[in-house]
């Protein structure tokens, strides 16, 4: 009860302190610089070159707090060693290039970078195919659409169940290990096998971000003009030559954007792995690797920032790309 | 080439009958024209004769096959559509040549297919071009090459002028009509526009709410409308319509008498349709006379709206010496361009 009344109050201050200060500051200015008088039109032009500045300024200040601020000092941080206390030059960094853990976090986020997005593209083009020429498409969509409304960690979690194991003779509450064994298989502890449980990790993240990739790719397939279609049917083209020589080509920037966005999400990738292997067994990622060495046993910031700035500077191109394709596409 | 022919078709979407059993022969190379206004059924009945939308009753025959259950690649068809509906990412030769992918031809003949059609459309010099570098004239043209391509027995036309301004829509009507006198196949033509069916067609079909009103030459469907509908549709402005009655071999209409003999029982109410084209704006007295409300010079004639006790008509006025408004008129009409039209709205003569 206490936590909601906090939130509530929160969200009520905040809201009427954004209005306060747009309309305050607003009503400051005309007062400092009214628009009459004989000097009118110099109060105007005053007027109008500060008042961008004052409605963007709340947000330019909190933006520097919370992201330039700490990425200039991550970077510093990265230059020094375990308390941040002795600046050591690309010492931190030298000793990424030499850790074994580091090599395995960057190959297999390589490996999540080339799956993910691939598959979760591919499925969310097929399901949003698919669904637009059934009568209960709808429906499917909602359902492929919803764990796009469950969090990482709670995906993380549910899947863990998924693939749990049980050791031999006991019931396996894993459904996986349930149907193998319904099967005639051996149970199998899937988490820790290496290798392949990397691509188990990555299907619960292709689990949540087709519905993504669906809604969007749905919509730019609903907006491909009719006649271009049913032109195609009578130049002879069957289904799938429609879909792949018509309907496909025409949604390149679509199909992009989606691939990138998703490549982001990737790079990033920290929950999933946290809650289901924390990174054992061949499995780290970039993100959870930063964790352990930042925030885990003897915290060493030197190290866990240097890994920090590996990652920013892997999404910053990736996120580049993708503002600039956006922006072409909305014109 | 092939002759197309509809027999009792009918298309219903659920309980709704949009579409009334429509006969119809279209003869081997004819060029045949289907106006009406929109909602009329016209479309409808091209995408049927297409393939695009299933046959609810009835059948079509293209040549000697009924196709009812053809797919529309089967059928020996090519389709121009309203909005073009070229491929935005293929240049050209690719938007044209997209038909030919499945044909038999081997890629030299097939080039030398697309170069001929292009030359016909003078489009040789845009074949590598995107279509987003072309304009709407130039899309249009690719379209129809991409329906002449493939050398089909029909070609069927979705209102392909529409998108294109006054001027071009001229020049590519008279473009559509040339290349039907060069190749001489069968074409259906779907427009709103009643100029268009009028300059284009060997024969027009009108057609109203799914029913088809009459089929004819341009100068039949102009000078022998089968019914109120027609007379109003085709030609603009459209035919003045006066309320008459009909007595002892006269005509009454707005206070005058004509003699005729019509087909119609002592004492009937009919319609007296006369176009602006016959009514003509005489200083003798003649048979209405009426008072000028509005002029609108078109150059080599003046449309003259004429006030006769409550009822406008348009009528032609000469063109050099129009006559002024709130000007007392008198109209001349030959009786022998006179229509008549029945209660139900036919004509009769």
């Amino acid at each position: 009860m206490e936590q909601f009344l906090l939130a509530s109050g929160t969200i009520v201050a905040g809201v009427f302190g954004c209005v306060a200060w747009f309309w305050g500051s607003n009503m400051a200015l005309d007062a400092v610089y009214p628009a009459r008088g004989p000097r009118a039109g110099r109060n105007m032009r005053h007027a109008s070159a500060i008042r961008p500045w004052l409605f963007l300024g709340p947000a330019i200040l909190l933006l520097s707090a919370y992201l330039v601020y700490p990425v200039i000092n991550s970077a510093w941080r990265s230059f020094n060693d375990a308390d941040g206390a002795r600046f050591v030059g690309l010492k931190n960094y030298q000793w990424l290039l030499a850790d074994g853990k580091f090599h395995e976090s960057l190959s297999n986020n390589m490996l999540w970078l080339v799956t993910v997005p691939a598959l979760s593209t591919l499925f969310g083009l097929v399901a949003a195919q698919l669904t637009d020429r059934i009568r209960w498409g709808n429906f499917a969509k909602s359902m492929i659409f919803m764990p796009m409304a469950i969090s990482f960690v709670g995906a993380g979690v549910i899947w863990k169940f998924i693939y749990d194991f049980r050791g031999e003779g006991l019931e396996q509450i894993g459904i996986l290990n349930a149907i193998v064994v319904y099967f005639g298989g051996m149970p199998q502890t899937w988490l820790v096998t290496p290798f392949w449980n990397s691509f188990l990790l990555m299907a619960v993240l292709v689990w949540i971000q087709t519905g993504f990739a669906m809604v969007i790719l749905s919509a730019a397939l609903r907006g491909i003009p009719e006649e271009s279609i049913e032109a195609a049917i009578l130049d002879g083209a069957n289904p799938w030559q429609v879909f792949m020589r018509i309907k496909v080509p025409q949604i390149w920037g679509t199909i992009a954007v989606v691939w990138t966005t998703i490549t982001i999400v990737v790079l990033k990738i920290f929950d999933i792995v946290f809650v289901m292997t924390n990174g054992e067994w061949g499995t780290q990622v970039l993100a959870n690797l930063m964790y352990n060495w930042m925030f885990r046993g003897a915290p060493d910031y030197g190290r866990g920032s240097a890994i920090a700035i590996v990652i920013m500077l892997l999404v910053t191109p990736i996120m580049i790309w993708n503002i600039r394709n956006a922006r072409r596409e909305m014109r | 080439m092939a002759t197309v022919s509809l027999r009792n078709l009918v298309k219903a979407y659920g309980k709704t009958e949009v579409l009334h059993a429509i006969s119809l022969d279209v003869a081997d190379g004819e060029f045949v024209v289907f106006v009406g206004p929109s909602g009329c059924g016209k479309s409808t009945t091209l995408r049927m004769i297409a393939g695009l939308e299933e046959v609810s009753a009835g059948e079509i025959w293209i040549g000697d096959r009924a196709v009812n259950h053809l797919e529309p690649k089967d059928r020996n068809i090519a389709m121009v559509f309203q909005n073009y509906a070229i491929y935005p990412h293929m240049t050209v030769r690719k938007n044209i040549g997209f038909g030919l992918r499945t044909s038999k031809l081997s890629k030299p003949d097939r080039n030398r297919r697309i170069d001929e059609v292009a030359a016909i459309l003078s489009m040789t010099d845009y074949l590598e071009r995107k279509p987003a570098q072309l304009s709407g004239g130039q899309r249009q043209r690719v379209a129809i090459g991409r329906a002449m391509v493939r050398d089909p027995a029909v070609f069927l036309f979705d209102e392909p002028l529409s998108n294109l301004d006054a001027q071009l829509r001229t020049q590519m009507r008279l473009e559509i009509k040339k290349l039907h006198q060069r190749v001489g196949t069968t074409v259906i033509f779907v427009t709103h526009d009643q100029v268009e069916a009028m300059t284009m067609a060997d024969r027009i079909v009108i057609m109203k709410d799914g029913s088809i009103q009459q089929v004819g030459t341009p100068a039949e469907v102009f000078h022998q409308p089968a019914n109120i509908f027609v007379a109003q549709f085709i030609g603009a402005p459209s035919m003045n319509m006066l309320p008459a009655r009909y007595a002892g071999g006269q005509i009454s209409v707005a206070g005058q008498s004509i003699k005729a003999t019509l087909p119609l029982p002592d004492g009937s109410d009919l319609t007296v349709g006369i176009r602006p084209d016959d009514l003509l704006v005489s200083a003798e007295p003649a048979l209405f006379a009426g008072i000028v409300s509005v002029l609108e010079p078109l150059g080599s004639e003046t449309l003259a709206h004429i006030d006769i006790g409550g009822r406008d008509l348009i009528a032609t006025a000469d063109g050099r010496s129009p006559p002024a408004v709130g000007a007392r008129v008198h109209l001349a009409a030959d009786t022998a361009n006179l229509h008549f039209f029945a209660p139900t709205g036919e004509a009769v003569r």
